[in-house]
């Protein structure tokens, strides 16, 4: 008998029934045991076409392929930067990675490229099982991030700074005029001046403590238009 | 005298649990953080990680590395307690690692390690038991992926009453057969007790039944571990 027990969005803790059958598979956030689907962390249910996840509500960074992060460079070798992304392992940047121009070791040294503590936005390429993590730079849009400064968010609430399809953001960045780098690590880069970077910070504090509640978007619109006026 | 006569001191049944209150999320400087109180009994459990494993040869390639520390404050007790580890509280950051360990998917985070760190801000006896559920609801709270939660309570006997969660008064009777301690850790969905100690004298037959009557107190527990966290994020 295939049966889902409870809602999409119930809040479930670990080692909750969510549903019944042999015809679900247990995705993020979840595990199987015998036919039965159960949550393994704290956090929202989303069932998608038998798919069952369950988006956490705290925690660390896990980095999955194709993300899309905020790093720092910490250590480099002859070939290679390390980039920590606020995660247990160690993110590398191979050369061939790094430019699409020619990276001339021989003329220059590594750190006339990236030194230490320079911040970078870059994808995630390759993830192995024993957790070795491969950055790129190498699409539009990735590169060296200069002049701004770095604020953090919890990364389970990466998606509401975002918006849907990056609005909130997009609205952030139009009040405040600063440039914003989201990681989906919750490393986030913003550029801009003091006062609009600071502004900025107070917004993410905001959506940080507040996440679990509908309508921020609009709040935090409502909030930003007041610092304007005053 | 006999305790089955008389009852507790505090005028409770023999099955009945002391006043419990948890809370999560309290410490905004660890990954996950828990507060339990167990009748007069108070822990805080601080976790930090998955996050890098130093020094690196104590890292597990093929699973996560969990430390367990576990700390009673100077003032948790009547008569001063020395700060600094001790051969007890050594003994129970294991006891503590080895109950909560069952319960976490420990091979979903190799080559990283969290830390568990509980302090005991008031001691009235079943510190280890109020321990374990703050160190398994900061777990959760960190975001770890775990089977269950890890419920703890003691069973005993005072004299000839076998009965729950004892305090430091009972567990210091003398009379008759004197008490005897039990803390046990249970995980309710899995069936799997996780710590059984004994502390002093019993027959099989009353052991078969306190054992009984402290993994009813776990489910008890248990569901008050799930009602934290609920209404923790329907509040607000």
């Amino acid at each position: 008998m295939e049966k889902i027990l409870l809602e999409n969005k119930t809040i479930v803790t670990p080692g909750e029934l969510i549903a019944d059958g042999e015809g679900f598979a247990a995705r993020d956030g979840s595990y199987n045991k015998g036919s039965k689907v159960y949550s393994s962390v704290v956090g929202i249910v989303n069932i998608k076409d038998n798919n069952i996840r369950v988006v956490k509500l705290g925690g660390e960074y896990n980095p999955q392929k194709d993300d899309y992060v905020v790093g720092i460079v910490t250590d480099m070798n002859f070939s290679n930067w390390f980039v920590d992304i606020g995660c247990p392992y160690d993110a590398g940047l191979r050369i061939s990675e790094a430019s699409r121009d020619y990276i001339d070791t021989d003329r220059y040294d590594m750190t006339h490229y990236f030194n230490y503590g320079d911040v970078i936005f870059a994808k995630i390429i390759e993830l192995t099982e024993s957790k070795k993590i491969g950055l790129t730079l190498k699409e539009p849009d990735l590169k060296k991030l200069e002049g701004g400064v770095l604020a953090r968010i919890d990364p389970p609430k990466v998606p509401r700074l975002m918006g849907t399809k990056g609005s909130m953001v997009d609205m952030i960045e139009k009040k405040t005029k600063t440039t914003i780098y989201v990681g989906d690590n919750g490393y986030v880069w913003i550029k801009g001046n003091a006062d609009d970077v600071k502004k900025v910070k107070e917004v993410i504090s905001i959506i940080n403590n507040e996440s679990h509640i509908s309508g921020l978007t609009k709040k935090i619109e409502d909030l930003l238009n007041k610092g304007g006026n005053r | 005298m006999s305790y089955k006569k008389t009852g507790r001191f505090d005028g409770r049944k023999a099955d009945e649990l002391r006043p419990v209150e948890m809370s999560v999320g309290i410490l905004p400087n660890c990954t996950g953080s828990a507060r339990v109180q167990v009748g007069k009994t108070v822990a805080i459990a601080g976790v930090y990680g998955p996050r890098k494993v130093r020094p690196k040869h104590a890292e597990l390639k093929d699973k996560l590395l969990i430390r367990c520390y576990y700390d009673l404050v100077s003032f948790s007790v009547t008569d001063r307690a020395r700060p600094g580890p001790s051969r007890r509280s050594i003994e129970l950051g294991l006891v503590i690692k080895n109950a909560i360990e069952r319960s976490i998917f420990v091979e979903k985070y190799p080559m990283s390690m969290i830390e568990v760190f509980v302090e005991i801000v008031q001691a009235d006896a079943g510190s280890r038991c109020a321990a374990i559920i703050a160190a398994s609801l900061a777990v959760a709270d960190a975001g770890i992926e775990m089977r269950d939660f890890v419920p703890a309570v003691a069973c005993g006997k005072i004299d000839d009453l076998i009965c729950l969660d004892l305090t430091k008064q009972e567990e210091d009777v003398h009379d008759g057969e004197g008490a005897t301690d039990i803390p046990i850790a249970y995980i309710p969905s899995e069936k799997e007790i996780t710590l059984l100690q004994l502390d002093g004298k019993i027959s099989e037959k009353d052991l078969m039944e306190a054992i009984k009557l402290g993994i009813k107190g776990c489910e008890e527990i248990h569901k008050m571990m799930k009602d934290v966290f609920k209404k923790r994020y329907e509040t607000k």
